[in-house]
């Protein structure tokens, strides 16, 4: 009984250790004081900034323009990079591989400096065009792509391709109607798990973005620095929202694939 | 020469995006640090590095921020994820999801959160800089220890347990001969994921207190003053930290990522 006690007071202490200051922001973002702690009026206000900054909207559109468009290309070159090389003997798989855990072990400092001195000072590369920005991005994804492609590469039959190929078909509708959709699940985790690191990224963003792009991570790491109290509550808001999005998105999204998981149990 | 498309073929791009802008990038950066403004060879850069009390200091500060962070995030984590995978509750795995949401939020967002609440318990941060510097770093880190651990403290086989308990172990015995060393490629995993960026994220303790003071930051402070030289020395020096680590853990072999593993 004792133990019992325990072990749940531990949960909560962490729980409450990770979700305190979430939450503690998201009840003064509702509130017309700049510092946590002291005592404020309900007010609307941050929202009203949050809603109505077009600094703001821009900068928030925009960190999702990117976390968007640069996971697309990193999910067709990552997964097509995948088939590729399980068809590759084992020298130059093995090399793919082995380049491939580089971006992922790396820090995201080294990662994104050197593709700033190999793209920007090197081979002097406008950072406006955002070429550097998006290959940086894409270099970030891509990797963690072919890694969540590649073990359903391997679960695969491969007797169906063969069968497709006898029925007639060619290699590449083969692998367009028979591989690829079973690789659907490796390939949606894949470009979910873009989305997620390119939102989270702050480090390649600053050494490759233009002077004047901001990410949600650039643009409040100076708000923090800055002396703009308007802007600075109008990001608690912010976070707040996001808060509540991404905790919804995952909770529902685990209990769909739950009761799948359920559905499917039943079967059998 | 034979045009005929083979599903081999198919990986042809990939190698060029990986040899252009993951394998090229490293090499311009090892050029750059033992190259000089003028482009000649040097090994100044290096010198400079392991003889300034600034930059050794950093090293060395560094390293103990590293190894605190990742003994706090491992005492903390640890009995969570044990917990977690010995419960037989119905609703564990909301549970687990709860402890493992905050990687999907915006670390820089997280991290003002934590600076006002911080604030208001001490006051000025940078009067604790080392302490804060650990609560901040545990904080943004504990969900990426949590979830290899969980995943291989559930993985195990129960059997194992019973056995140990019919031969006559007691407890804790059987937690440090059975439990311990089958959760080990959890730990090491969580353990390559916090270490690192311990060692580099400097934007955390930026925005708690405005200092920075770990490797990370000289790439950073180095990039700000067009030092590409000395910036390319400490990534030098950082990879060849990554290496070492990630080859005595075996961390080359390919497998799922556990930041995936959930989604």
């Amino acid at each position: 009984m004792i133990k019992k006690i325990l072990r749940s007071s531990w949960l909560a202490l962490v729980l409450l250790f990770m979700y305190l200051p979430i939450l503690m922001l998201m009840v003064y973002s509702f509130t017309d004081t700049a510092t946590i702690g002291t005592k404020g009026n309900f007010s609307l206000k941050n929202y009203v900034t949050l809603f109505t900054t077009g600094e703001l909207l821009g900068m928030i559109g925009s960190t999702f323009a990117l976390a968007f468009g640069s996971a697309f290309i990193a999910t067709i070159l990552g997964t097509i990079g995948a088939i590729g090389t399980f068809y590759c003997r084992k020298g130059p798989k093995n090399m793919i591989n082995f380049v491939n855990q580089i971006p992922v072990v790396n820090a995201d400092v080294v990662t994104g400096f050197s593709l700033c001195v190999l793209l920007i000072v090197v081979f002097g590369i406008n950072k406006e065009s955002y070429f550097p920005l998006l290959v940086g991005h894409v270099v970030l994804e891509a990797p963690f792509v072919y890694l969540s492609v590649l073990p359903k590469l391997k679960q695969m039959d491969n007797s169906i391709y063969e069968a497709a190929r006898d029925l007639g078909a060619s290699a590449k509708t083969a692998l367009l109607k028979v591989v690829v959709p079973q690789l659907l699940p490796g390939i949606i985790s894949g470009f979910m798990l873009s989305v997620t690191l390119s939102l989270d990224d702050y480090f390649i963003t600053t050494y490759t973005k233009p002077a004047t792009f901001d990410t949600i991570s650039t643009y409040v790491v100076n708000a923090t620095k800055g002396s703009h109290t308007e802007i600075k509550t109008a990001l608690w808001a912010l976070s707040a929202v996001i808060f509540v999005v991404i905790l919804t998105v995952v909770l529902v999204g685990n209990a769909i694939s739950m009761r799948r998981a359920g559905a499917e149990h039943e079967k059998y | 020469m034979n045009l005929r498309f083979s599903r081999k073929h198919l990986s042809i791009p990939y190698t060029v995006f990986l040899l252009c802008f993951v394998i090229a990038p490293l090499f311009v950066v090892l050029y750059y640090a033992f190259t000089n403004g003028e482009g000649r060879f040097t090994v100044e850069n290096f010198v400079n590095f392991f003889q300034s009390p600034n930059t050794i200091g950093t090293l060395c500060y560094s390293f103990a921020v590293a190894v605190t962070v990742t003994l706090c995030c491992t005492l903390i984590a640890y009995p969570v994820a044990y917990i977690l995978a010995k419960s037989n509750l119905k609703k564990k795995t909301v549970l687990l999801v709860l402890f493992i949401a905050p990687m999907w939020i915006n670390f820089t967002l997280r991290v003002v959160a934590l600076k006002e609440v911080l604030t208001m318990i001490e006051g000025n941060l940078a009067y604790h800089p080392f302490f804060n510097t650990v609560v901040g770093m545990t904080y943004d880190f504990l969900p990426f220890m949590i979830l290899p651990l969980y995943t291989a403290l559930s993985k195990m086989d129960q059997s194992y347990l019973e056995a140990a308990a019919d031969l006559g172990a007691d407890s804790a015995v059987t937690f440090f001969k059975v439990t311990l060393p089958l959760s080990l490629p959890g730990l090491i995993s969580g353990v390559t994921m916090v270490f690192l960026p311990s060692m580099t994220n400097y934007v955390i303790l930026d925005m708690l207190y405005n200092s920075t003071y770990i490797m990370g930051s000289l790439i950073g402070s180095y990039f700000n003053a067009y030092d590409w030289h000395s910036g390319s020395l400490i990534s030098i020096v950082l990879l060849a930290i990554i290496f070492i680590l990630t080859w005595t853990t075996n961390g080359f072999q390919e497998e799922e990522t556990d930041r995936g593993a959930i989604l």
